[in-house]
């Protein structure tokens, strides 16, 4: 099922949750919605689930509008960060909820509510935990369970918030792929909130980044990833350098030293910001043959996929660098050691 | 069971704070308790019984119990409502309402019968009303209830209170939306949660009210066999010089007390269980 947001605006007192905000998830989807706490990312999740009111504006679902509906009406399946399980049910009487307390006139019968339970925690692989208490479950089991819970009144649209939040690193890794390959299998309409960019980067067909009750960019993963709109979206995705210079002649000039731009290309001079990802550096050792900058190695950190390597320029300006292992024993880097540091390339330049 | 009997702490202190528990426990309970069986046990069984099985005893169990049991039945309802409206919902003044709530348990019981006695006897504020709908309001055991209900009621607010505070919002979000309507949500996830709390509160009203005896000699009007209650059975033995047949009367209401109390605990044990701290 589709949905549909147009010009939502939502205050809370004087804070403005949400400002003339639009949206539109096609049926099948799988949506991230991507941005720091306060973004308006849950508030966006609760409207459309029907738990919050807005001010202004539309929520239509699959062209209908959806206003009149109340949260029971809507066909969502919710989950919350906190699971907010039924604490006093066994882990079967809780999935069985939803179809329990449905009208008498569509209520499966009893040995059926059985079965779909059954299924559901197959789904979710607990199926050995049906008659435990939710206290007696760890934090991901509770989560699997909240999630077949949701899925048990075969909603049109699945909302999570910030589903995987509460769980430990390895935990989430393996419930967010489960997420991923659970969609693949349903392709129920889902959209989930996270301020975690790796978790969006890796689940979601396409992310919505937002900030301060607006949308900054909506795109896959690879676009948002690599063609930011603008700066707020570029250093949400990742780390970031910044560097305030004059751009001219191919080159940026930042305080006294000149930086070869590649693929620069300018009418004037002008000032500008320029933004570079960690991975877009060059460590030599030597000065090469364009223009580079002068810099110490502050901090080398080689634990990881990456080499971590801290730089501090002539200027004092530092530098975030991430080289592979390979270039890292190939130059083999110290601290204190003097280098050179050119650009690959720029992710994104913003002129003033 | 294997290991020590008692698991050793980090904090410290334990053996001090147990011994002193229980010499306080038995310097304030269980010596003034076992001199109320004492000075009974110098009657023999057989005449224990008999006191106890006096129709005016009896009488006066019945309605101290009854009436107990009844005001207690009106505080778990009306209560809740309260401890509800306090918790979930916020009006202009509501802290004068939650203050309001602790009020029968400062007013000294004599002001309080009094006070009650006034407005529900015949040509009282609310007993006219009563009176011409043909209901006797006070001296009956229907102002015994009034007062035992009126002192009641902060013990079951004051114990549901903190629970419904701590009740997750999610959790009824979550029920609404997989569809249960208000009262769905109401019966099968919020009440449970807050039963074992209710019962408790209930359990401690029903107990003030078993022994409550100021606010009620004025409503009552303490007609022997219909509007006797026991603990003024108690006192009127008493004025007598008849000690023991007072002590026995005591040990019979503390023995059904007691047996109140444990079935109550018993029940709070077998909904709380399950429910864990999450």
């Amino acid at each position: 099922m589709s949905i549909e947001v147009k010009n939502i605006r939502k205050n809370f007192g004087d804070f403005q949750a949400l400002q003339d905000l639009s949206l539109k998830v096609e049926s099948g989807e799988l949506l991230a919605l991507l941005g720091p706490s306060g973004s308006g990312k849950t508030t966006l999740l609760r409207i459309v689930a029907g738990l919050d009111s807005v001010d202004q504006g539309q929520v239509l679902f699959e062209e209908q509008d959806a206003q009149h509906q109340k949260a029971r009406e809507r066909g969502v399946g919710f989950v919350f960060q906190h699971y907010a399980l039924f604490r006093n049910m066994t882990v079967f009487d809780n999935i069985a909820f939803g179809l329990k307390v449905q009208p008498r006139r569509i209520r499966p019968t009893k040995a059926k509510i059985r079965q779909k339970v059954l299924e559901l925690l197959n789904l979710v692989q607990l199926e050995w935990l049906a008659d435990r208490y939710p206290w007696q479950l760890s934090g991901g089991q509770r989560q699997r369970i909240a999630l077949a819970r949701a899925l048990a009144v075969r909603p049109k649209v699945l909302l999570l918030d910030e589903p995987f939040g509460s769980l430990d690193a390895q935990v989430r890794k393996e419930l967010r792929l489960w997420l991923r390959r659970f969609h693949d299998e349903f392709h129920i309409t889902t959209l989930f909130v996270t301020h975690d960019q790796e978790e969006a980067l890796e689940v979601a067909d396409r992310i919505v980044v937002m900030n301060k009750g607006r949308i900054e960019q909506v795109g896959t993963p690879e676009d948002v990833y690599h063609n930011p709109a603008n700066p707020f979206v570029l250093s949400f995705l990742g780390n970031v350098n910044l560097f305030h210079c004059r751009l001219a002649e191919g080159k940026a000039f930042i305080g006294d030293s000149a930086l070869d731009v590649p693929g620069l290309v300018l009418d004037q001079p002008k000032t500008a910001k320029l933004y570079v990802r960690p991975n877009q550096f060059k460590i030599s050792r030597g000065p090469g043959k364009g223009d580079a900058l002068k810099a110490m190695v502050e901090y080398v950190n080689p634990a990881g996929i990456v080499v971590k390597v801290n730089l501090k320029t002539e200027n004092g300006e530092r530098i975030y660098v991430e080289i592979s292992h390979d270039e890292f024993n190939h130059l083999r880097l110290m601290k204190s050691q003097q280098v050179y540091v050119s650009l690959k390339d720029v992710t994104y330049s913003e002129y003033v | 069971m294997s290991g020590p009997f008692v698991r050793k702490s980090i904090l410290p202190g334990f053996s001090l704070s147990l011994g002193f528990t229980i010499f306080y426990l038995s310097l304030i309970v269980l010596i003034p308790l076992s001199m109320l069986f004492l000075k009974t046990a110098s009657l023999g069984f057989k005449e224990f019984l008999e006191v106890i099985m006096e129709p005016r005893t009896l009488a006066a169990y019945r309605l101290s119990f009854g009436t107990a049991f009844v005001s207690a039945g009106i505080n778990a309802v009306f209560g809740f409502i309260v401890a509800w409206v306090l918790v979930r919902y916020s009006f202009p003044g509501k802290r004068i309402v939650d203050a309001l709530v602790d009020f029968p348990l400062a007013l000294p019981t004599a002001v309080a019968g009094i006070a009650l006695t006034e407005l529900y006897t015949p040509t009282g504020w609310v007993g006219q009303f009563l009176q011409s709908w043909g209901i006797k309001g006070a001296f009956s055991p229907f102002g015994i209830t009034i007062a035992l209900t009126f002192i009641g009621l902060p013990f079951v607010v004051r114990t549901i209170q903190p629970v419904l505070e701590d009740l997750d919002p999610q959790i009824e979000e979550a029920a609404a939306s997989l569809g249960a309507n208000r009262w769905q949500t109401l019966t099968g996830v919020i009440f449970p949660i807050i039963f074992p709390a209710l019962l408790a509160g209930v359990t401690l009203a029903l107990a003030r009210a078993i022994g409550e005896y100021g606010s009620v000699i004025f409503i009552a009007g303490n007609m022997p066999m219909k509007t006797e209650i026991a603990p003024l059975l108690i006192m009127t033995k008493l004025e007598q010089y008849d000690y023991t047949g007072a002590t026995a009367i005591a040990v019979g209401m503390l023995l059904i007390s007691f047996l109140l109390l444990a079935t109550a605990n018993f029940f709070q044990w077998l909904t709380s269980k399950n429910l864990g701290k999450t």
